[in-house]
């Protein structure tokens, strides 16, 4: 087989700056851009950050923008893109800049600590917990979710309109599949109403475009959610059943209280300096 | 050196590792009112434990009712050769069950039975359906539910954090030094108890299965401070992995394929596993194409067989050789591997539904629909059964306040791990070493003072790589590791290839001492990866070293000078290694019996 070359342009730099980079790697069979990254890396620039787990499309931590789409680097074929033109690599726009291809995605960890965990209704007399397959199909799609926020990237909401309030795809489908678990207890429909502004999303299905795993993020869960929030609020009929009947069967959810249970390197201590010495402390 | 500054934070204990055993471990401690770190070298979630497919272990007996936990505890000694500590396969069939339902209780949603409890798969060496699951994506399930648990629990999560040294007062745990990957600041955690969750050492190995991650810290983390090793000589192939492309070799694919109706072929077409059942498997697997069948038939509709079952799910030590020696006699596929068939056996519904992250992998990354064609497999470095040598009740290792869990700790798996039990093991033995952690921390009224000598030896050992005019190129030194382990410690071992290796790990020592790094610690991944080459050098070279010294093949050690299993002296005895003056010494311990109440269910015929 002859050997090719591919050249890719990789963002270098940091929360002060950089840009584009140009790289020559050799492609061989299967490579995918990953691949090419870690070459880069292993004979050309040891200190190119990537970030990167399992390399088969089920950790979710090498997204970064591939010509400028969100996409996953280890399950994107080499062979996706034209032979010959360049593919260019950048970061996550949407998150604050690390280095490199790195960012810090830090603050949807701190969205999950917000939502208030799953509260099951008691098991059976049996010690079982019954749950019909499909019945609980539709949530198991949510669960696929590999946290690699590739929707919350690509959403507008916070992509464009930078709504830190906003919860974002990736937790409206966690919120949906809560609001859909057979044995939950909680009604978070006033949270993801008030606290996770389900409302501001309109539906341009962004999300589900860019997502691996193909979940139907829009259509399967944020509109049902969508729904039964307008349900409760503002569906007339049910306010006066609600009224009559005193109120829906699941408690009421509120925000869980916390500390600060997830500790980041720049909460602590700032990002070194760009240009900082190794070993040089200040 | 310059007055070194680093941040400190102190816990009751802390937990080092946040796959499902460090999860575990913190939920448990912090539910004993502990006051937890936990540090992940990663973000959450995303650890090794995520690429776990198939299902997780617990005699529940939804599907088979025959099921308790005797059988699975007679399973897994004879998957492991009957070289397991007893009591941690005891405790482990045990407390499986009540660990799946507890996952249960905090959201994970597991594929059901008709009558709506949790489902059960066949695997490799389980007698009955044994394995619940999700899909092929049990492992992230699993993950996702102890995360989405235990950030509400109080616990401190570390990411992004390597521990680069264990700090003891010579007998008790005084905490851990490390570095924030993201700016390579120090940081020390003073605490009363340390429990190490790390995982596996797959990494070391060309073709594997494993991430990044997966560099055996907490092995030699443990063994720098002076902890044993265990059965290091036990290293699982896995038996299907990816062969091509190049790209993806080594990726794992769920024995889940062969529970659901797999087989494998060779080149001719012929299913080659009737042609390798030992005797200690002979009277419970089928000897025919049609015995087979009917089993895999039978029980993967959900009722229960009579039928003895396929040779294809024998346990993957036996059918990663099996592999190895096809392709060796020229009966391989085109890349090198063998073929596993589940087309003609599935409808594509049926292997869309109960396989769809196989079919997703193979079509993305292997141009192969496997609903049509079949996959080409080959042995893949998967999972250790050896590791850190732990108290079987309470996972604490020689050091006072040092616990390990998971696949870092040894014992529970013997000479091989049985399909399924790495992830029920995480579980049980994660919630053990956790109470045991948190129970040892009130014990104690506050950490240990930390010595200032040891953290600026740990500081100047980090930073030499920056320090040095010239030297190798870290990541080149890791391709050359993997090359030499994986052809010199590799499925097949002899003792002139283990010699070599050895060698070999002499020579990748030294240059891994005068490595260079260039830039400054801003997530350098450079400087990650020269960090992580001291632990692979130091698990290596314990592999090789009880390799050699096990003169006999048992389970995922098997030697072309010594191809039998020893009757004799090598089932009585367990290889640990310690480090010592003159550098690592090598030791046989006697393999503690079972007392004969455990031994009449060991012997017990059904």
């Amino acid at each position: 087989m002859a050997e090719k070359n591919a050249t890719l342009k990789v963002f270098r730099g940091d929360a002060e700056g950089g840009g584009l980079q140009t790289y020559q790697v050799e492609t061989y069979p299967g490579m995918v851009v990953l691949d090419a990254i870690h070459d880069i890396q292993a004979q050309q620039e040891p200190s190119l950050a990537v970030r990167w787990n399992c390399k088969a499309g089920r950790c979710g931590s090498c997204s970064a923008e591939i010509n400028g789409k969100p996409r996953l680097m280890c399950m994107t074929r080499m062979t996706h893109y034209p032979e010959g033109e360049p593919i260019t690599v950048t970061p996550m726009r949407s998150f604050p800049i690390i280095k490199d291809l790195v960012t810090d995605v830090s603050a949807n960890f701190e969205m999950a600590k917000k939502i208030p965990p799953f509260a099951p209704r008691p098991r059976e007399a049996d010690g079982t917990h019954r749950m019909q397959q499909e019945d609980i199909d539709r949530i198991q799609e949510f669960r696929k979710c590999i946290e690699c926020f590739l929707c919350q990237d690509v959403c507008h909401v916070i992509r464009d309109h930078k709504k830190t309030s906003f919860a974002g795809p990736r937790f409206l489908i966690y919120l949906a599949g809560l609001d859909m678990h057979p044995l939950d207890t909680l009604d978070r429909r006033q949270l993801a109403k008030d606290e996770f502004k389900v409302g501001l999303c309109n539906i341009t299905k962004c999300c589900s475009e860019v997502c691996p795993e193909s979940i139907r993020i829009t259509d399967n869960g944020i509109i049902p959610l969508k729904e039964r929030v307008a349900d409760d609020f503002y569906d007339p009929v049910r306010w006066l059943v609600k009224k009559v009947a005193g109120g829906p069967q699941k408690k009421k959810a509120t925000l869980p209280m916390f500390g600060d249970p997830l500790a980041r390197a720049s909460a602590a201590t700032p990002v070194a300096k760009q240009g900082q010495r190794a070993g040089e402390e200040e | 050196m310059a007055d070194v500054k680093y941040e400190t934070h102190e816990h009751d204990v802390l937990v080092i590792g946040a796959g499902g055993a460090g999860l575990r471990a913190a939920i448990e401690a912090s539910a004993e009112g502990a006051s937890v770190g936990l540090v992940c070298k990663s973000l959450l979630g995303k650890a090794h434990t995520v690429m776990a497919e198939g299902g997780v272990a617990a005699a529940l007996g939804y599907v088979e009712p025959r099921d308790n936990w005797k059988v699975h505890f007679r399973d897994t000694m004879k998957g492991g050769r009957y070289l397991n500590q007893w009591r941690m396969a005891q405790l482990h069939a045990m407390e499986a069950p009540d660990r799946v339902k507890e996952l249960e209780e905090w959201g994970a949603l597991f594929d059901r039975t008709a009558d709506g409890r949790i489902l059960q798969r066949n695997f490799g060496g389980h007698k009955y359906p044994r394995l619940a699951h999700v899909g092929d994506r049990t492992g992230l399930e699993m993950i996702r539910t102890l995360q989405q648990h235990g950030i509400h629990c109080g616990m401190q999560v570390y990411m992004e954090c390597t521990v680069t040294r264990l700090l003891t007062d010579g007998e008790r745990i005084r905490g851990a030094f490390g570095y924030w990957r993201e700016n390579g600041r120090f940081v020390l955690f003073r605490a009363k108890s340390v429990v190490l969750a790390t995982g596996g050492i797959g990494r070391a190995f060309r073709v594997n299965s494993n991430s990044w991650e997966c560099t055996g810290d907490g092995q030699a983390l443990a063994y720098l401070a002076g902890a044993a090793l265990m059965d290091m000589e036990f290293m699982q192939f896995h038996p299907t992995g990816m062969v091509w492309p190049p790209s993806v070799r080594g990726t794992l694919i769920t024995e889940g394929v062969r529970g659901e109706g797999g087989t494998l072929r060779n080149k001719d077409g012929k299913r080659i596993m009737f042609d390798y059942i030992p005797e200690l498997y002979a009277n419970e697997t089928a000897s025919t194409e049609e015995e087979a069948d009917q089993w895999l038939r039978e029980s993967t509709s959900g009722s229960a067989s009579k039928a003895k079952r396929t040779p294809d799910l024998l346990p993957r030590d036996i059918v990663a050789r099996a592999i190895h020696s096809e392709v060796k006699a020229g009966r391989g596929s085109p890349h090198g591997g063998v073929f596993l068939d589940i087309h003609s056996r599935r409808s594509a519904e049926d292997i869309k539904r109960k396989l769809p992250a196989m079919y997703h992998q193979f079509k993305e990354l292997g141009d192969v629909d496997i609903t049509a064609e079949s996959m080409e497999v080959g042995p893949t470095a998967h999972y250790t059964m050896g590791g850190i040598r732990v108290d079987p009740e309470t996972q604490e290792s020689g050091i006072g306040g040092l616990f390990a869990a998971g696949e870092c700790a040894a014992g529970m798996h013997g000479a091989n791990r049985l399909g399924g039990n790495s992830l029920s093991d995480l579980l049980v033995f994660g919630r053990i070493a956790g109470l045991h952690a948190a129970r040892y921390a009130r014990t104690r009224s506050a950490p240990s003072p930390v010595d200032a000598g040891e953290i600026e030896e740990a500081t100047r050992e980090a930073l030499a790589p920056f320090e040095r005019a010239e030297g190798p190129n870290p990541f080149l030194l890791h391709d050359d590791l993997k090359d030499k382990m994986q052809t010199y410690v590799g499925i097949i071992r002899s003792e002139a290839d283990l010699k070599t290796g050895l060698d070999h790990l002499e020579r990748l020592k030294e240059a891994s001492s005068r490595v260079k790094v260039d830039g400054n610690r801003h997530y350098n991944s450079a400087w990650h990866q020269a960090i992580d080459m001291r632990n692979m050098l130091v698990v290596s070279e314990a592999m090789a070293r009880a390799a050699l010294a096990r003169k006999e093949s048992r389970g995922g050690h098997a030697r072309e000078d010594f191809p039998d299993m020893d009757a004799g002296h090598y089932s009585k005895v367990n290889i640990t290694l310690r480090a010592g003056s003159g550098g690592m010494q090598v030791e046989e311990t006697p393999h503690p019996d079972p007392p004969p109440e455990i031994q009449t269910i060991l012997d017990e015929k059904e």
